[in-house]
């Protein structure tokens, strides 16, 4: 009796204690969490209420203009439609073929580690520095004396490739990687020779995580402001980009341009902004979550 | 005998598979020769900058004004800028992020973690412009009510803001990391009587370091990458302080705001955004390079 009494009071305290700690470190857990979910939340919120007002078809279908009730972001989101599918032109085969080359091809040595580490490190690079490239390479040395490239669509549509370039490799080795090797063994049993196994059967199977991966990276790509500025400078325009070799502006930039304007009805008409561009966004990840649900390879048992 | 035209070889195809190796191997070089060519345009602007700017000027002098007279180019203040702001969102990111990774992966049954890492993720992918628009129009005017010295563009709010941007990164790479710790070693640890911070803190979170001190680092190195957010709520002041009320400018919003103009080819102003780019880039490339290590070296196997 005296013994368990001596135990409890022993054990007890300690207990209260650590049972307490775990509620308080519980609750901190929790309200971490909450923070990035009410973060967003209040961020929708907000933008939602400032620019629902101001969405229109006129919106939609009108250029920029000095006067805010007449300001819309036609050329900005056809800007951004083009090079979105431009970036996808350079991007995907280059991209599956760097995977291909790096998942079925490569050997094991040292030019192949260089390889791997490099496109990890390219895919830390600020965005910024890529628009420097861009500038340097594509705008000037390769456009000033041929009049080739310049501040053009072709010129940002290559930058932004380069900038989102990893990222495809990354998602295309991932699907490659996912492809069981009992398909390549019954493609070689069929006779065919590497790149026909390659071709026949892996690709196939690597299909949709290739195009979800590739659709998330364009997705990226056309929310990025910092490396098309540096290609595309601050242009007011007012047309639709009939060619790759025009200029052209997109919707973060369109965006970015409305929120540096004092007057708050800029301010409402950069929410509005916010909402299409966050809308071509939410659509083009639900397709790719559509993709990946899907076709999803099922995992051998 | 092929029963599968798809497989049938012959010496066409024999060719094209030599061919397409070839060409597969040269898409994988587009990305060697993109960090080249990310170098050698850093390097080579940069070597024209400084035939005409002393290196000591560059790093010892305080005053950054390179577009205004008295000319003078010390890249101390764009640097301070960048750290401040850096450092505001490490403040609020690395904590919060690393408290959620706990969270999702030692207390979150599936169920909520299945609708909690989407959430997260939808943060991690909304453009930068977005959140600039957030810390000027709605964080900036609320933190006046309480802060009244806030200036209109701020080093504080582009920080905090910039820290809610990043909690996605730290919580996911770290929560792969917590993820990785075997089974076993929690359950050794609940069956010696353990509570379940404990088992978080005392065994899982030490199994994992490397690859959470990896997400810290990558995250930071993101932070001071990070460039429409700060050229939009942070300012255009390069501002010599430490003070998170005042307008501070990073180096990237010096690149953004130099590009807007379009400054003649080959001019010293133009050779100032490499010249900085190339600071930047050597800051987020070592970075990012002691990440990878971190992971390689201090990797716990089992």
């Amino acid at each position: 009796m005296h013994k368990n009494q001596d135990i409890k009071n022993h054990i007890n305290p300690q207990r209260m204690s650590r049972r307490f700690t775990e509620k308080l470190l519980y609750i901190l857990f929790l309200s971490s969490v909450s923070v990035g979910i009410i973060g967003l939340a209040v961020l929708i919120f907000e933008v939602l209420n400032n620019g629902i007002p101001w969405l229109s078809w006129h919106f939609l279908t009108d250029y920029p203009s000095r006067h805010p009730k007449e300001a819309g972001l036609f050329s900005a989101l056809m800007g951004t439609i083009w090079l979105m599918f431009m970036t996808a032109i350079f991007t995907v085969p280059i991209g599956v073929g760097a995977a291909i080359y790096l998942e079925e091809y490569a050997p094991r040595n040292l030019w192949t580690k260089i390889i791997e580490i490099n496109v990890a490190n390219l895919a830390g690079v600020p965005s910024i520095v890529y628009g420097l490239l861009g500038l340097s390479w594509f705008v000037y040395y390769w456009g000033t004396p041929t009049e080739f490239l310049g501040r053009t669509l072709l010129a940002g549509a290559m930058t932004l490739s380069l900038l989102v370039l990893p990222i495809v490799i990354l998602a295309s080795r991932e699907a490659i990687k996912a492809v069981p090797d009992s398909y390549r063994d019954a493609a070689y049993a069929l006779g065919g020779d590497k790149w026909q196994v390659i071709k026949g059967s892996v690709l196939p199977s690597a299909l949709p995580g290739i195009l979800t991966g590739t659709i998330l990276a364009m997705s990226r790509a056309i929310g990025e402001a910092a490396p098309v500025i540096a290609i595309s400078a601050l242009v007011y325009i007012t047309y639709i980009p009939s060619h790759p070799m025009e200029r052209f502006t997109v919707l973060p930039i369109q965006i970015f341009n409305w929120i540096s304007r004092p007057q708050d009805d800029f301010r409402g008409l950069a929410a509005a902004g916010i909402i299409v561009m966050l809308f071509l966004l939410l659509t083009m990840n639900a397709i790719a979550v559509y993709f990946r649900n899907r076709y999803q390879i099922k995992s051998e048992e | 005998m092929n029963f599968n035209p798809k497989f049938h070889r012959n010496k066409a195809s024999r060719l094209e598979g030599k061919i397409v190796h070839h060409v597969f191997f040269l898409c994988a070089l587009v990305s060697v020769l993109t960090t080249i060519g990310i170098l050698s345009t850093l390097l080579f602007q940069a070597i024209g900058f400084f035939t005409e700017v002393s290196i000591w000027e560059f790093f010892t002098s305080t005053r950054w004004t390179p577009i205004l007279k008295p000319r003078s180019y010390g890249v101390l203040p764009l640097i301070s800028g960048t750290l401040l702001v850096t450092a505001i969102a490490a403040v609020v990111a690395l904590p919060i992020g690393l408290f959620t990774a706990i969270f999702l992966s030692e207390y979150a049954p599936d169920k909520v973690r299945r609708i909690i890492k989407p959430i997260l993720e939808i943060l991690a992918g909304i453009p930068t412009v977005v959140y600039g628009y957030f810390a000027l129009t709605f964080v900036t005017p609320n933190l006046q009510i309480i802060i009244s010295d806030l200036l209109i563009f701020n080093a504080l709010s582009a920080g905090l803001v910039m820290g809610v941007m990043i909690i996605p990164m730290v919580s996911s790479l770290s929560e792969d990391a917590m993820v990785a710790v075997p089974r076993s070693l929690r359950e050794g640890a609940f069956a010696l009587g353990a509570t379940r911070y404990e088992v978080s803190l005392k065994v899982v979170l030490p199994a994992a370091l490397s690859g959470i001190i990896a997400a810290f680092i990558i995250a930071i190195s993101r932070a001071i990458g990070e460039t429409m957010l700060v050229t939009i709520a942070a300012g255009a002041t390069p501002n010599m302080t430490l003070n998170p009320l005042e307008s501070v400018q990073t180096m990237t919003a010096y690149i953004v705001q130099l590009a807007l103009g379009e400054s003649a080819v080959g001019s010293l102003e133009y050779n100032t955004i490499f010249a900085v780019g190339l600071i930047l880039f050597m800051m987020t490339f070592a970075m990012n390079l002691f990440g990878f290590w971190v992971v390689s070296r201090f990797r716990e196997k089992y």
